[in-house]
């Protein structure tokens, strides 16, 4: 039996228009929409095929966050998966990447898996971090940025993607891999099985349940912290470039790129 | 005593990628201002020929593991060999570029080392003898500065970001013999990309969205070949099917800073924007005069791309020949 466990992030909706709180140190959330971090429905997607492939098995959603990533759990859910598990800890309230998946290794080892799927980066914090130190921590190979996966005995074949083109890897299991856009395109979650979703079985835990100390996890314990947040400088109005014909304007253009850009 | 400042680099064909000499350059700058010694370690089969330009930006030391099982990249091997090196010479800062595969490269080291890791940093700064890191978040809307703790302090800077400078220095080689750990990834095949240059690391951008109306983009890739840089697109022309999705720009694919980036044909979604915001110079070409694109280029032409494009090319080409 396959057991395949879901990374799962809660994060704002890309659409979404973000605000610095009072203090400067983080966004503020109140108004937020928050949606399911894109690559993980990708990596939702790819565990419910895995499974489906196989006949068997069963995908387990992972989180940690506060009480509101259960609705993006739930969205997994109601795509397929079969369990979801969210770690909520007051000391979690603002975990640094490696802090997070220490948490998640540590979790790990209370779940049975076979393989692990993660998104290659979270849009919000875009640390692209938390899956490959979550495989340190476990000792499994990681395999980045897959476009394409089989699963044969005890082995995993996937083609990753490469800073020029990509390459065929396989590795034994368990594994973790990451996902890229290109995998697979992901299911919508049907009425019916929104409905059915509501029933799954769906679990918090707290540090104290995974067996951790929370001493251990909160601020001071943190590698990293972001101590200012700041909006980028605004670029200058758009200068639009007329000309009678297309060939005016392009004239147009390529004088001012030289003249006043300096980028010819 | 941990002292000095390590940059690792990365080679393609045994030649450097540009984001070695952009990393080796801000080496140079911290290692100026903390009064420390810079070292660049190769890793690769026959980089001892290459490992020799480091000196010309800025590199103290180099430090060359050259051997036959090194021509690949393998994460195991890399990471383990990395490890001995710092954990033996316990440099106070170590540099990589955030290409994909040092991505997953610093990680494992910041894991190992129990150290924090700041990833696609747009800036670093020191405060006292602490590394400050600049990093764009939440699809380039906010601008997040980080403070690192730990030994070393483990920086990923984004390609084309931060200046190549030549700054002669001794560059004193030293070969390291390594055992070669074992790996636990096997590598079956390798599929070279069709591109020329990579997205990230390439000085001019044209991107084409659904505006190009079908696969057809040869239009664009004639701008690209006069201004010596590389074709990216949409989500939508991807999801149409007419580029490949590494090819993507975006929230959801590449975050690119070329010094030019023209976009035609592309509305300006946000998701889109959190891509490209932060190139040099934004040119966007697009019928429509009230697309939201507009409100991020620097300069705009509002027109048929099939028409204005092909004139933009021509006119570089007549510039390029005349000089
Ligand atoms: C979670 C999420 C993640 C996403 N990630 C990304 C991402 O990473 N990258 C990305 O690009 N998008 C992303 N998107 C999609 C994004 O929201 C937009 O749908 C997409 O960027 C629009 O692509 P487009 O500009 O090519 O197409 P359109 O919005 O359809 O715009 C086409 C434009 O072409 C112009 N045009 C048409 N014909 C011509 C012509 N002949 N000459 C000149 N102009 C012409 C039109 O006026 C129009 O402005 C994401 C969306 C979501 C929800
Ligand atoms: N809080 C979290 N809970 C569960 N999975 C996470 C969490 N943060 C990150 N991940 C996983 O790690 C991936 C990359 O996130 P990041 O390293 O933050 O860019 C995400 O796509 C998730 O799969």
């Amino acid at each position: 039996m396959m057991n395949v466990v879901v990374l799962l992030k809660q994060v704002p909706d890309t659409e979404s228009l973000i605000e610095i709180n009072a203090e400067a140190s983080d966004i503020q959330t109140d108004n937020l929409k928050w949606i399911m971090n894109p690559y993980d429905e990708l990596a939702v997607e790819e565990g419910i095929r895995i499974r489906e492939k196989m006949g068997n098995g069963k995908v387990t959603v992972l989180s940690l966050g506060p009480e509101r990533a259960t609705a993006a759990i739930r969205t997994a859910l109601a795509m397929g998966a079969d369990e979801g598990v969210l770690i909520n800890d007051p000391a979690l309230e603002k975990p640094d990447p490696l802090t997070t998946a220490k948490v998640l290794a540590a979790a790990l080892k209370a779940v049975p898996f076979d393989l692990i799927i993660a998104g290659q980066r979270a849009v919000d914090d875009d640390s692209y971090l938390v899956p490959s130190a979550v495989a340190e921590y476990l000792g499994i190979p990681m395999l980045g940025m897959v476009v394409r996966q089989e699963i044969t005995g005890g082995k995993i074949r996937c083609e990753l993607s490469l800073q020029d083109g990509t390459a065929v890897v396989e590795a034994d299991l368990p594994a973790l891999l990451t996902t890229q856009r290109g995998l697979n395109q992901p299911r919508y979650a049907s009425l019916p099985n929104i409905m059915k979703a509501k029933k799954k079985p769906l679990e918090t835990k707290s540090l104290a349940a995974l067996g951790l100390d929370a001493a251990q996890f909160g601020s001071a314990a943190l590698k990293t912290r972001i101590f200012s947040l700041v909006f980028p400088p605004k670029r200058k109005v758009c200068k639009m470039i007329s000309g009678k014909t297309a060939e005016e304007k392009a004239a147009a253009l390529v004088q001012t790129l030289r003249e006043e850009a300096g980028v010819l | 005593m941990s002292d000095g400042i390590l940059v690792v680099t990365e080679t393609a064909d045994k030649k450097f990628r540009k984001s070695t000499y952009e990393v080796l350059s801000e080496g140079r700058r911290l290692a100026d201002q903390l009064n420390t010694p810079l070292s660049a370690v190769v890793l690769g089969i026959d980089v001892l020929a290459a490992a020799d330009e480091l000196r010309h930006y800025g590199a103290d030391r180099v430090l060359v593991c050259d051997a036959l099982e090194l021509a690949d990249f393998d994460s195991d091997r890399f990471t383990l060999i990395l490890y001995d090196i710092i954990t033996a010479r316990q440099p106070k800062i170590v540099l990589f570029g955030a290409s994909i595969r040092d991505k997953q490269l610093s990680t494992r080291l910041a894991t190992k080392l129990d150290t924090g890791l700041a990833m696609e940093c747009a800036g670093l700064a020191l405060e006292g003898d602490n590394l400050i890191a600049t990093r764009l978040m939440y699809g380039s809307k906010l601008i997040a500065k980080v403070a690192l703790e730990g030994t070393p302090q483990i920086a990923a800077l984004r390609p084309n970001f931060f200046p190549a400078t030549i700054a002669e220095k001794a560059g004193e080689i030293e070969r390291i013999d390594v055992q070669l750990p074992p790996t636990r990834i096997r590598l079956i095949e390798k599929k070279p990309g069709s591109a020329k240059l990579d997205l990230t690391e390439a000085d001019v951008v044209v991107s084409g969205g659904r505006g190009m109306g079908g696969p057809d983009f040869s239009v664009l890739e004639s701008l690209a070949g006069v201004l010596g840089g590389v074709v990216g697109a949409t989500r939508s022309a991807v999801d149409e099917g007419w580029r490949p999705h590494a090819d993507q720009v975006g929230q959801t694919g590449k975050v690119v800073s070329p010094k030019l980036y023209v976009a035609c044909g592309i509305s300006g979604a946000i998701q889109h924007i959190a891509g490209m915001s932060s190139s040099g110079c934004i040119v966007a070409v697009n019928k429509d005069p009230d697309a939201p694109i507009f409100r991020y280029a620097d300069y705009g032409i509002v027109g048929n791309l099939y028409e204005v494009v092909p004139e933009i090319s021509r006119e570089i080409q007549k510039r390029n020949e005349t000089r």
